[in-house]
């Protein structure tokens, strides 16, 4: 599971992927705590109707108890009768720039999460691992700020327009053209927001008749921009190449389901770091597939652009291929660039066809200006072009932040998902009260975390995410590790039966392979 | 002080216990409705053993000294 065979030389470095299984006992008593909760709903559920206690959560009117019932799938009983037990860990409101550190609005429930107060307190200096920041330009003073607050009183804050219409600032332009260099590409498109770049172009692209394959744990924007097109959709095994190969050769041959035809288009959908996971795409063998099949490849670098490769410029350099292969980049500015939006790169043609049909252009606000500059800002700044080398010095910061918190958290005895170099770390927690008292613990001890249940994981495989960043310093790293030790004794989340052997202080470069023992 | 460790030893098991079976997260009525349970149950279980194992143990080693007993006899008379 550790090394992966150098696929005829395809990969230039070793692919350090991990999914450890879940322990047997784990899996049963995780069984065993949702029985008990789900027997407690049915409870609660019945308490509910027979008026033994008093309804909170959102009901049918009385004339409407005779229609289909709205409320009675199982997503709406685990939302009744567990997410509300757990609910403080989720939607709490922080009142500072999310940064390395933040300040958050202490807030208390005295009838069990349904309703909440807030005391008036500000915890402050919390180590937020849960912020999207991977290079830390979430900032409210530096060379980034300023430029934007000029910008601001230059152009205000609103464009009242979309793209085509009178939305389109010289800013824009600036911004596609920096977008265009940065990435290799010959042309790219700005959007406003980062959902809406995936679900508003995808049906831009593919229509009927023409077949995607996205993977199977994408995000929902591909998931919803796929089906938006009308186009048929296979689902692929996450991250298999095999699962990918056979449902290419199946495509090829049969071609379309009744009149057999040849499908028009067939768009391969990944993304370059998968959020709950933590894993990074196979790269070089899609590219490989793709050529071999002569399909096309959309490659969503939401999370891995700016956090991977030696200059920040995403996937596609982490694994040393050519920009050109992919055929569509798509990004986000939200993750790295500490802004708002996404954008599209590609081929000129593909560019400006995007540019008429697509519905984000035609439909949608443009960004707004201060934005852009924030945005352009920090990319000059990445890329060097300001005349200092603080980006780089970013970049390298977050991958020895995220090999050191990986390696630590390895040697501790946690189950961490997702490839040695993603900015992204899971921990698997598994237990629903572990999930509750995961958040709870790590807010008392003032780091704040982000949990994850139920409808964004499968149910048994719950987890807590750290999202590493570039600002965060090995002091920081150092506390937060130290507390989350204690919480895994407290809670007793140290799953893991691979024992990893401390490493001695040796650089990390290729030749140093794992040492585990069983 | 070895009583202190221990207590805290045991309060950390009660800890395990209350994660593994959810109980942290439910209001105190509903823990106590599952406890009654729970204890209920033991109860009932170690009520149980206490009155048919051992009787059920005697009547097992009863039939087996039977089955080497009568082996025993049998092996006497035969070198008689």
């Amino acid at each position: 599971i550790n090394h992966i065979v150098h696929n005829g030389g395809l990969y230039k470095r070793p692919f350090n992927e991990d999914f450890e299984e879940t322990p047997m006992l784990v899996a049963v008593l995780t069984y065993v705590g949702y029985g008990v909760l789900t027997l407690f709903g049915y409870l609660r559920d019945f308490m509910r109707q027979w008026k033994i206690e008093k309804c909170q959560n959102a009901t049918e009117r009385e004339e409407q108890k005779d229609f289909v019932p709205l409320y009675q799938d199982f997503e709406n009983f685990y939302n009744r009768n567990l997410y509300m037990r757990i609910r403080d860990s989720w939607n709490r409101p922080i009142c500072s720039v999310p940064g390395a550190k933040v300040d958050m609005m202490e807030r208390i429930s005295h009838d069990y999460n349904w309703t909440f107060t807030y005391t008036g307190r500000v915890i402050k200096d919390i180590i937020n691992m849960g912020s999207y920041n991977y290079l830390g330009f979430a900032q409210k003073a530096g060379t980034c700020q300023e430029a934007a607050a000029k910008v601001l009183s230059q152009y205000g804050a609103g464009v009242c327009s979309t793209r085509q219409e009178m939305g389109n600032l010289d800013k824009h332009e600036e911004l596609e053209k920096l977008v265009a260099r940065f990435l290799g590409v010959e042309s790219a498109m700005a959007y406003g927001m980062g959902f809406a770049t995936n679900s508003m172009n995808i049906p831009a692209l593919v229509g009927k008749g023409c077949l995607i394959l996205s993977d199977e744990l994408n995000h929902a924007s591909l998931v919803l921009g796929a089906r938006l097109s009308g186009a048929t959709i296979r689902i692929f095994k996450h991250n298999n190449m095999q699962s990918l190969e056979k449902l290419l050769k199946d495509a090829i041959v049969h071609g379309q389901p009744r009149t057999r035809r040849p499908w028009k288009k067939i768009l391969i959908l990944v993304e370059g770091i998968y959020s709950m996971e933590g894993s990074i795409v196979r790269l070089p063998e899609v590219i490989a597939l793709k050529k071999k099949y002569k399909s096309y490849l959309y490659l969503d670098e939401a999370h891995s652009i700016g956090a991977l490769g030696p200059t920040g410029r995403g996937v596609v350099e982490y694994f040393g291929l050519n920009p050109e292969d992919v055929d569509v980049m798509m990004g986000t500015f939200t993750k790295s660039f500490g802004a708002a939006g996404g954008y599209i790169g590609g081929k000129k043609e593909l560019i400006d066809y995007l540019r008429t049909y697509s519905h984000s252009a035609v439909y949608a606000t443009s960004m707004s200006p201060p934005v852009v500059e924030q945005i352009i800002t920090s990319m000059k700044c990445i890329m060097g072009e300001d005349g200092t080398t603080v980006g780089k010095a970013r970049v390298q910061q977050l991958a020895e932040n995220t090999r050191y918190f990986r390696r630590r958290l390895k040697e501790m005895g946690f189950i961490i998902y997702g490839n040695e170099d993603s900015p992204v770390v899971p921990l698997m927690l598994y237990m629903p009260a572990k999930i509750g008292a995961f958040g709870r613990e790590m807010l008392k001890r003032n780091i704040g975390v982000v949990v994850v249940g139920f409808p964004a994981t499968p149910i048994i495989e719950s987890r807590a995410r750290f999202c590493l960043s570039a600002a965060h310093t090995k002091e920081m790293l150092d506390t937060a590790l130290k507390e989350i030790n204690e919480v895994g004794d407290l809670l007793q989340l140290k799953y893991s039966r691979h024992r990893l052997v401390p490493l001695l202080d040796r650089p990390f470069d290729e030749t140093t392979y794992e040492e585990t023992e069983d | 002080m070895d009583i202190k460790s221990m207590k805290n030893y045991l309060y950390w098991l009660y800890c395990q216990f209350e994660l593994i079976t959810c109980s942290y997260l439910m209001e105190p009525w509903e823990k106590i409705l599952f406890y009654t349970f729970n204890v209920t149950m033991l109860v009932m279980l170690l009520y149980t053993t206490y009155i048919f194992v051992p009787v059920h143990i005697s009547t097992a080693f009863q039939f087996f000294l039977h089955l080497f007993g009568n082996q025993q006899e049998n092996t006497v008379s035969v070198v008689k």
